[in-house]
């Protein structure tokens, strides 16, 4: 009887990956299912335990059973991790993802796992915080905040109570690390916590995970309650979001865990001194905890001796949209924009020309080919207007209409603003409006000297009869009744003096909103305008001899 | 599926599961959660049975219910097809998808079919990014949707 490992990720699911494992067990072989090794384009993926390890065959589907057991599937790929995908890679924190059955204790502690917390249960807590610091790890959840000071001040804040909070809310578009890691070895992220836990004196922690994730959700409920004995004296608990973007911003999801509408605090207090019930918090990234146990059973240096300038070890980096070889890609800070979406990625799965990239969600900059000498490096990347984020990386071809974009992060402010402040509250939806007039202007002006937009690859249905999109989430709701709720009728309603009004409403609500939502949402809208401003109705840009 | 007015079948819910999550610091979401999980929806007149339970105001509760998309206060079609609208599935002709989507299965993005057989809910994001565009059908994720798989999921719902 053979054994084969069959992937049990959402992803890999959605591409048949059920339909497959049951193909092979009715054909008498012992499935084990795994995460998901992070290469779509080859999934559905199975491998064949031989004599010479693993052997992969993908995409495969249940009709091809008996061609791989033979081994004359023409889809025949050897040893998966000698693709070049994964041999460019440096898997600190996946490096059980895709390898072993997530729940299964026994692999775990056979690869490695356990380790670090052994190693800092064996130390005082403030050695684990010095490792962590010395490690150079930075916040992966967006701000890049070094975790090690983080851990210092909940472990010099004197309290009865302590928590550590899990920000497992991944909202981004164009991420799916945190959700690979949860459903691939949830075990790593649980001994992070348990080793953060330890660091600061805390008792309890809380998982918070989007309710768009049901597989993680699952997975979680499950590791937790086997691993229990493990991490004892500490003890965690899963709780589910409700679909509001905006509670994966750290004070709101406190509040959201306590039971309340999920709005931004203000700040100070910050979190580590009264954060979670008024108690001494850490919350991290899910990817920033899951970094500990290396750094714990490797030591800081292994970790900090990988990366660029201030931004220290590995990113797991994601590979979405319209990529041929989109992905999971963890590799050391410092490789350039161009490699990942060329180089790795493969370029555009629908073979046209790469137009823009969106990195870090949709508060994230749009970056044109120009700018794919960028190293992956936060400072980098501030420099040039954008920001890494979660490092999620969305590509768009040449089919792309980029005032459109602008208008859909508009759009996407105003559908998930959490009311605290004016700025975001009133002024993402009088940006939908402005980005309105400006589309309006645009085709009125440019239709006679403009062709049609080309229609992307993907696109092969007939578009006639729609619309641009609505706010769907809001339909009939307030967005649809705050819409236009001023008359135009005295306004310039102009290309110029749109486009003058955007960037003021844009600086209004960089600097004047209280969190990163509305604060961050003129990072795509105006790097689209300024990348692309012919796409707004202006006259193109002069063309880098680059590009 | 219990009806809004339907006090009688709701308090003896809520009686149910209230004890399930009243102990839980911050279990208001929790018992949200669970009462949609049973009933489909929150209905108004929980709101006001929710609050007792929990020794919390009623507007503590609307406040949350209305605050949170994914709770719903009037009940969902029979099937839910939840589509991603988000930038990385925009990428792969999501715009295109959605508007096939509205068309083939009578529905309007955030609504809910006449005859109740399925509501078509936007979602931002599945997590599925490099696949897309992406659904969740009645919980089951589906990738890489195309003019094929509108009609394998129209037969699905039975539209
Ligand atoms: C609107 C908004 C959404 C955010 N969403 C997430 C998220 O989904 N996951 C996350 O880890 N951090 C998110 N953040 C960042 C958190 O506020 C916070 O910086 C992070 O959880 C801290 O953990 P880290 O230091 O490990 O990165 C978001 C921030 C904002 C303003
Ligand atoms: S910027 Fe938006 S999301 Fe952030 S606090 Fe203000 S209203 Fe809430
Ligand atoms: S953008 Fe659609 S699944 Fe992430």
């Amino acid at each position: 009887m053979s054994r084969v490992y069959i992937s049990k990720d959402m992803a890999s699911v959605a591409l048949g990956a059920d339909a497959l494992a049951d193909a092979f067990a009715a054909a008498g072989c012992e499935v084990v299912r795994t995460g998901s090794r992070g290469l779509f384009s080859i999934e559905p993926l199975v491998e064949v335990e031989t004599g010479e390890g693993r052997i992969g065959y993908g995409p495969v589907g249940p009709g091809d059973v008996a061609a791989v057991l033979d081994g004359t599937h023409a889809n025949r790929l050897g040893d998966v991790t000698a693709l070049p995908f994964f041999v460019r890679q440096q898997r600190f924190s996946f490096e059980r993802v895709g390898v072993i059955d997530p729940l299964d204790c026994d692999a775990y502690a056979a690869h490695d796992g356990w380790r670090g917390l052994d190693a800092a249960r064996a130390v005082a807590p403030q050695a684990v915080v010095d490792a962590v610091k010395a490690s150079g790890l930075r916040g992966r959840g967006g701000a890049g905040f070094p975790t090690g000071i983080k851990w210092q001040t909940v472990l010099d804040a004197a309290s009865d109570e302590k928590f550590i909070v899990c920000n497992a809310d991944e909202g981004d578009s164009g991420t799916f690390a945190d959700r690979m890691l949860m459903e691939g070895d949830p075990y790593c992220l649980i001994e992070g916590m348990a080793i953060a836990a330890h660091a600061v004196g805390a008792g309890h922690g809380y998982i918070y995970i989007r309710s768009e994730y049901p597989f993680a959700i699952e997975t979680m409920h499950a590791a937790i309650e086997r691993s229990a004995r493990r991490m004892a004296p500490f003890t965690l608990e899963v709780r589910v979001g409700a679909g509001a973007y905006v509670c994966g911003e750290e004070t709101a999801l406190l509040d959201s865990i306590e039971g309340k509408r999920g709005q931004v605090r203000a700040k100070p207090p910050l979190p580590a001194i009264e954060g979670l019930f008024g108690k001494p918090t850490v919350i991290n990234n899910v990817l920033s905890l899951a970094a500990v146990p290396f750094i714990l059973s490797e030591g800081a240096e292994a970790y900090a001796a990988v990366g660029f300038g201030r931004s220290r070890g590995t990113m797991p980096v994601q590979l979405a949209g319209n990529v041929k070889n989109g992905g999971l890609f963890e590799v050391g800070f410092g490789i350039t924009l161009g490699e990942l979406v060329n180089d790795i990625g493969g370029g555009t799965a629908s073979g046209r020309p790469v137009r823009a990239v969106q990195v870090g969600g949709p508060l994230g900059a749009y970056f044109p080919p120009s700018m794919f000498h960028l190293p992956f490096d936060y400072e980098a990347f501030a420099g040039a207007g954008g920001l890494i984020g979660h490092a999620g990386i969305t590509v768009f071809d040449d089919s792309v209409d980029m005032a459109h974009m602008a208008r859909f992060a508009m759009e996407f402010c105003a559908a998930e603003s959490c009311g605290k402040c004016t700025p975001c509250r009133i002024g993402s939806t009088r940006g939908v409006e402005i980005m309105d007039r400006i589309l309006a202007a645009r085709n009125t002006a440019l239709s006679s000297v403009r062709p049609e937009p080309v229609e992307g690859l993907f696109s092969t249905l007939d578009e006639k009869d729609g619309a641009s999109t609505r706010s769907a989430r809001t339909e009939g709701g307030y967005l649809a009744k705050a819409l236009y709720s001023r008359s135009p009728a005295r306004i310039d309603t102009g290309l110029t003096a749109q486009t003058d009004l955007l960037r003021d409403l844009c600086d209004t609500m960089k600097y004047g909103s209280l969190c990163a939502l509305g604060g961050f949402t003129p990072y795509p809208v105006l790097s689209a305008l300024d990348h692309f401003p012919e796409d707004f109705g202006a006259s193109a840009p002069i063309q880098d001899a680059a590009e | 599926m219990t009806s809004d007015g339907d006090t009688g079948d709701l308090s003896g819910l809520i009686d149910r599961l209230a004890p399930l999550h009243a102990r839980k610091r911050g279990g208001l979401l929790p018992l949200l959660h669970a009462v949609q999980e049973e009933i489909g929806f929150v209905p108004d007149a929980a709101v006001p049975l929710i609050a007792e339970a929990l020794n919390i105001s009623r507007a503590e509760v609307h406040g949350v219910v209305t605050f949170y998309h994914d709770f719903r206060r009037t009940p969902a079609g029979r099937h839910v097809v939840k589509l991603c609208r988000a930038e990385s599935c925009q990428a792969r002709g999501g715009a295109a998808i959605e508007k096939a989507m509205q068309r083939r299965l009578g529905v309007a993005m955030g609504a809910t079919r006449g005859d109740g057989a399925v509501s078509l809910e936007p979602v931002y994001c599945l997590g599925l990014c490099a696949i897309g565009p992406n659904a969740l059908v009645d919980g089951r994720p589906v990738a890489r949707i195309d003019a094929g798989a509108i009609e394998r999921i129209a037969a699905g719902v039975g539209a």
